[in-house]
């Protein structure tokens, strides 16, 4: 039986931590790709050689080395049922990628859900770190140590010239993307948005939905990243990155400000009407949720509203996703009622008993 | 610069496609690339970056010349892994890292394109890696060197040219 605890709390405990920016900057993540010598990548791997490169790596937690980061457990993604697999994906503790097609696929998820490790993705090894608000220095030097953990161990497919190699093209070098989730609201209704995601990406970065490529930007979450991998080196891509981030945080921070000088009864009736939706709906969609729960996160942070707190804000925004709702409500359901479902809950978490 | 679809709206996305070698290019804005379902991250139906690619790399083969019998970069083919160039440019993907040695004399254009770059200066592998510091480390001093004689110092030029001898030495006798 799989360790499943991992699907069972909404909310990672990296996720608890309050930190610098975090009422702009939701997330910060770090991911490096590496694979193993003399080893197809998984796309033309055989079945025996995935399941070897499965057992390498693996194999690497029985040493120290990755220990300091607190205990790893092993999920093997053919041992999952659908809806863990979901909640994984809703997490971000594996991608869409690993959940539907991966041969020999598993993740190494720390105690804390900070860093995932997944095996047999489109590479052999991705290790992600995950931290709140805008930490993305962090999260890369915790990823460089735990990919040294690795490479103690295993040879990686690596050449001079090129860097580390990888399946996709667009990754290689240093294998790595760094991201940063941002709840970016004041720029989206002040149409801003466009002129500072064009922007944003004539510098090397890209911005997307929060589920990564063809998902929607939901409830104005918007994921940005760097798009460069080769020819510049990691610190350098984590300081563009940083220092755009921080350009946007302070476009958000004045277009907020404009909003509440101008227009603060506008804004305080729509984030109130969004509060009551939230605490009295009996059906929402997942849409309009996201919509809402956007509103009610911008209300906190200008202070309209007391609570909820930044870390139920982002319970709710995992709870509710589909394969969670699924997860707490029972399996199989419809469209319908997930929408029941999830109106419910945030009552619930919102404390209105109606 | 108004959108060209709708010529009403600014156009806030600027892209240039592919096809067979054919450039086009394109000023869009939010509203009408949502509605022909193109590219821009977070639209469901954008174009996904490994169409793009495939479509580069289409390019790529289409415009060089293809003497046949000769080594077109259609005929290039993986020995470790039997991944084709063809194969290669479809999928946009990498059979193993072997690949990227057989068909290294097709990749700079497609690096430049993507990364604006060829080569890699970032991390090295700890273990495994330590001829490319050294490397990188003579690179260094080469540089330092030529502005040194540059600057006519020339004693500090030499001391750095031993070094530099040290090193490949070294690298040699590895
Ligand atoms: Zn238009
Ligand atoms: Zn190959």
């Amino acid at each position: 039986m799989p360790n499943i605890r991992f699907t069972e709390k909404p909310l990672s405990d990296w996720m608890r931590g309050e930190a610098a920016d975090s009422e702009i900057v939701i997330s910060s993540r770090v991911r490096i790709a590496r694979n193993l010598q003399h080893l197809p990548f998984p796309i033309l791997a055989t079945n025996q050689q995935s399941e070897e490169a499965l057992q390498r790596l693996t194999d690497i937690l029985q040493y120290d080395d990755l220990g300091r980061f607190g205990t790893f457990h092993t999920l093997k993604i053919s041992e999952l049922d659908e809806i863990d697999k979901q909640v994984l994906v809703e997490k971000h503790l594996i991608s869409p990628n690993l959940a539907n097609e991966s041969r020999n696929g598993a993740v190494l998820i720390s105690d804390d859900e900070s860093v995932s490790v997944m095996i047999n993705e489109e590479d052999h090894l991705r290790i992600q770190c995950l931290y709140p608000g805008c930490q993305v220095r962090e999260a890369w030097e915790r990823a460089t140590v735990i990919d040294d953990a690795f490479e103690a161990h295993v040879d990686y497919a690596f050449d001079d010239r090129r860097g580390f190699l990888t399946s996709c093209p667009t990754n290689v070098g240093t294998g790595m993307r760094a991201s940063v989730m941002m709840h970016l609201p004041a720029l989206v209704m002040t149409h801003q948005i466009n002129r500072i995601l064009s922007a944003v990406s004539q510098v090397g970065l890209t911005v997307r939905g929060i589920y990564g490529e063809g998902s929607e930007a939901v409830g104005n979450l918007f994921q940005v990243s760097n798009q460069i991998t080769l020819g510049q080196t990691e610190a350098e891509i984590i300081e563009n990155l940083h220092g755009v981030v921080l350009q946007i945080i302070e476009h958000e921070r004045s277009a907020r400000e404009r909003l509440m000088n101008e227009s603060m009864l506008r804004i305080t009736d729509r984030v109130m009407r969004s509060f009551g939706i939230l605490s009295y709906a009996a059906v929402l969609e997942s849409k309009e949720a996201a919509q809402r729960l956007s509103d009610v996160r911008l209300g906190v942070d200008l202070g309209i509203l007391e609570r909820p707190s930044t870390a139920a804000m982002n319970e709710l925004n995992v709870m509710t996703q589909p394969g969670f709702l699924q997860k707490s409500f029972g399996d199989k359901m419809n469209t319908g009622e997930r929408d029941m479902y999830r109106a419910k809950l945030i009552r619930q978490k919102l404390g209105t008993t109606l | 610069m108004l959108c060209q679809e709708c010529n009403k709206r600014p156009a806030t996305l600027h892209f240039t496609k592919i096809v067979n070698g054919e450039k086009t290019e394109f000023h869009i804005c939010e509203t009408c690339a949502k509605e022909k379902g193109e590219m821009i991250p977070g639209t469901p139906n954008g174009f996904s970056i490994h169409s793009l690619l495939s479509g580069m790399l289409d390019f790529e083969s289409s415009t060089k010349s293809q003497s046949p019998g000769h080594s077109g970069p259609q005929n290039l083919q993986c020995k470790d892994c039997g991944m084709t160039y063809a194969q290669f440019s479809k999928l946009g993907r990498f059979g193993c890292p072997s690949c990227y040695q057989y068909f290294d004399s097709r990749l700079d254009p497609l690096f430049k394109r993507v990364h604006g770059s060829t080569s890699h200066v970032g991390k090295v592998p700890v273990r495994t890696g330590g001829r490319l510091k050294v490397k990188r480390q003579i690179d260094d001093l080469k540089k330092e060197m030529q502005q040194h004689i540059v600057q006519e110092e020339f004693e500090s030029a030499a001391e750095l040219r031993d070094q530099i001898r040290k090193l490949e030495k070294e690298m040699i006798e590895e």
